[in-house]
């Protein structure tokens, strides 16, 4: 049974039942995905800087994109993976790829398959027009695949991408692969952008960055965000993408509008709604301390 | 189990069945495995509904959802370990003969004695699966320890530890040339000097109140305590961005689903 004192408003405000919160937060996550709006992106610098070093890269240099991250990333991660790829390939930059996650295969094989396809019509971004290309397998990009133990794959790597990595994922020996003739370790590699939903970061800057001294960009969940900033102030990071709002950053640089840039119209009415529930909790948390303290005086 | 739950179970079955069907006439003439295709998108919309269901309350098709990954999950990355190292790295240094059977290619002349290493130490692991042996699978955890104790150590002591500590070690003035340049070309843009200095200036405090904060040696008093206070309240900022942004993560992965659930299994498109 409840007493008076446990019923009056501020009580309440505090006790909204969570399903009612959820199901408004669902309400307004669909209503704005089908809304026709968009919001303005503002461009950070740490996320300009990784487009600017792969626009100004000459054909023919090798981005190593280390994609580790698995499908419940897959909507914040998937757009930058995206749009980083077909960026390299319109500037005819060749990748290498790794995917130090046991489920990060299937999403480096999906994002190589959709952005190869897309490749293959005429487009134009930031005014140029890039004409259509097929992107091969072994020739534009070298797909190396899964090892587990990042730490220790990372490592054999500086030594020589053959030690953890005989074969590439599709079972062809590195040597008979044309991308990586000539080509040893992270020496031969331009830069290291790692794309990721897992502690495998901290790997690639403390044993990719820090062993081997490589530019490396990073590319993480928002639930990582603010975890990595402290590294691209100390400069072991060159250029860091924080969560969806990265990715949509990274597509307004590219011209390359995506799922990003819709969602952004999403996060916004979302965390209106989140920033109004923390309002009404706080004001009867106040209000009712505050009535608290008059009845008690 | 009560009737209700059997008929909700019943509708689900056969709503899903439907979807199924559905989807893979939406599919034909477009996918080559239609029917599969069809499959699998309404099998992930189905799984990502029965997740979802949770936010409700706890129910049979959130526990379905969630053993089947857990069991998959488990079942999917020891095979990928297998395939992925012992065959894909140590039968093409190993042997001719099994790099034949798994059909991998042999790299002749790698051969090195120190491979079995490794070999042994799996196999060691594995013992743990006995109950009079077990304790012969500490000799592998031992080793798995010490190597990772190791790497992490200067891991930490060169990315984490010295990298970080010189990192703060900032110009206060940056630029500096002067009270009355300082004044005259006062400017809040992120790349002035104004900004800069203040962006210093915060790492500085920040940095030095929030060791002040975890200095127990010492009372926290007068002006020692309204440092820690400064301190207290940077940790807290942090936490702050932290859950500003973790909010943003999961924002994020609900539209993920929205949109696989309208785009690709409803076919609704914006």
């Amino acid at each position: 049974m409840t007493n008076k004192q446990d019923t009056n408003i501020f009580n309440r405000m505090m006790s909204i039942d969570r399903r009612w919160v959820f199901l408004l937060l669902i309400v307004v996550c669909v209503t704005a995905y089908f809304l026709p709006f968009s919001v303005p992106i503002l461009v950070e610098p740490e996320v300009a800087v990784i487009h600017e070093f792969i626009d100004t890269l000459p054909p023919g240099s090798i981005v190593f994109l280390a994609i580790d991250y698995d499908p419940a990333s897959l909507a914040e991660l998937h757009p930058m993976t995206y749009a980083l790829l077909e960026q390299c390939f319109r500037r005819n930059l060749r990748v290498m790829c790794t995917a130090l996650h046991p489920n990060g295969p299937s999403m480096a094989e999906a994002a190589f398959l959709a952005v190869a396809d897309s490749c293959r019509l005429d487009k134009t971004y930031n005014g140029e027009f890039f004409p259509a290309r097929e992107v091969v397998n072994g020739v534009d990009y070298c797909f190396l695949g899964y090892k587990p133990y990042p730490a220790l794959v990372i490592l054999g790597m500086g030594t020589n991408f053959r030690l953890p990595f005989p074969s590439d994922y599709y079972g062809t020996p590195l040597d008979s692969i044309p991308l990586m003739k000539g080509v040893q370790n992270y020496d031969q590699t331009a830069c290291v952008v790692n794309i990721s939903g897992t502690s495998g970061t901290e790997y690639w800057i403390s044993y990719g960055q820090g062993r081997f001294n490589f530019p490396l960009a990073l590319g993480v969940t928002g639930v990582m965000g603010a975890e990595y900033y402290p590294y691209l102030n100390s400069g072991q990071v060159f250029g860091y993408m924080a969560g969806m709002l990265g990715a949509a950053q990274y597509e307004k640089l590219a011209d390359n509008p995506g799922k990003a840039i819709i969602a952004m119209k999403v996060q916004l009415y979302a965390h209106f709604l989140i920033i109004f529930f923390i309002i009404i909790g706080n004001i009867g948390f106040f209000m009712d301390k505050f009535k608290k303290n008059r009845e008690g005086r | 189990m009560k009737r209700t739950t059997l008929i909700l179970m019943a509708l689900v079955v056969i709503f899903f069945a439907l979807s199924w069907i559905f989807k893979a006439m939406a599919f034909k003439g477009v996918e080559e495995h239609y029917i599969l295709q069809g499959f699998l998108v309404t099998l992930a919309a189905f799984l990502t509904l029965s997740i979802m269901s949770f936010l409700y309350k706890d129910n049979p098709f959130y526990k379905f959802a969630e053993h089947l990954f857990v069991g998959i999950s488990a079942a999917f990355w020891m095979s990928m370990g297998f395939w992925s190292t012992i065959v894909g790295n140590l039968f093409p240094r190993l042997s001719e003969g099994m790099s034949n059977f798994f059909k991998v290619h042999y790299i002749p002349g790698d051969y090195n004695f120190f491979f079995y290493v490794p070999v042994i130490l799996g196999i060691l692991l594995l013992m743990r699966l006995s109950r009079n042996y077990g304790w012969i699978s500490r000799w592998s955890l031992a080793f798995i320890v010490g190597t990772t104790a190791g790497l992490n150590f200067i891991r930490y002591l060169r990315s984490d530890f010295i990298n970080q500590v010189s990192s703060t070690f900032v110009p206060l003035l940056v630029d500096w040339q002067g009270i009355g340049h300082f004044f005259s070309s006062l400017n809040l843009s992120a790349s002035g000097q104004f900004i800069m200095m203040l962006a210093n200036w915060v790492i500085f405090l920040g940095v030095m109140c929030g060791i002040i904060y975890f200095f127990f040696s010492k009372e926290h008093t007068g002006l020692f305590g309204r440092a820690s206070r400064v301190g207290i309240w940077i940790l807290m900022i942090t936490f702050g961005a932290s859950f500003g942004y973790t909010v943003m993560g999961r924002i994020s992965l609900l539209v993920g689903r929205i949109t696989f659930l309208f785009r690709d299994w409803l076919g609704l498109n914006i």
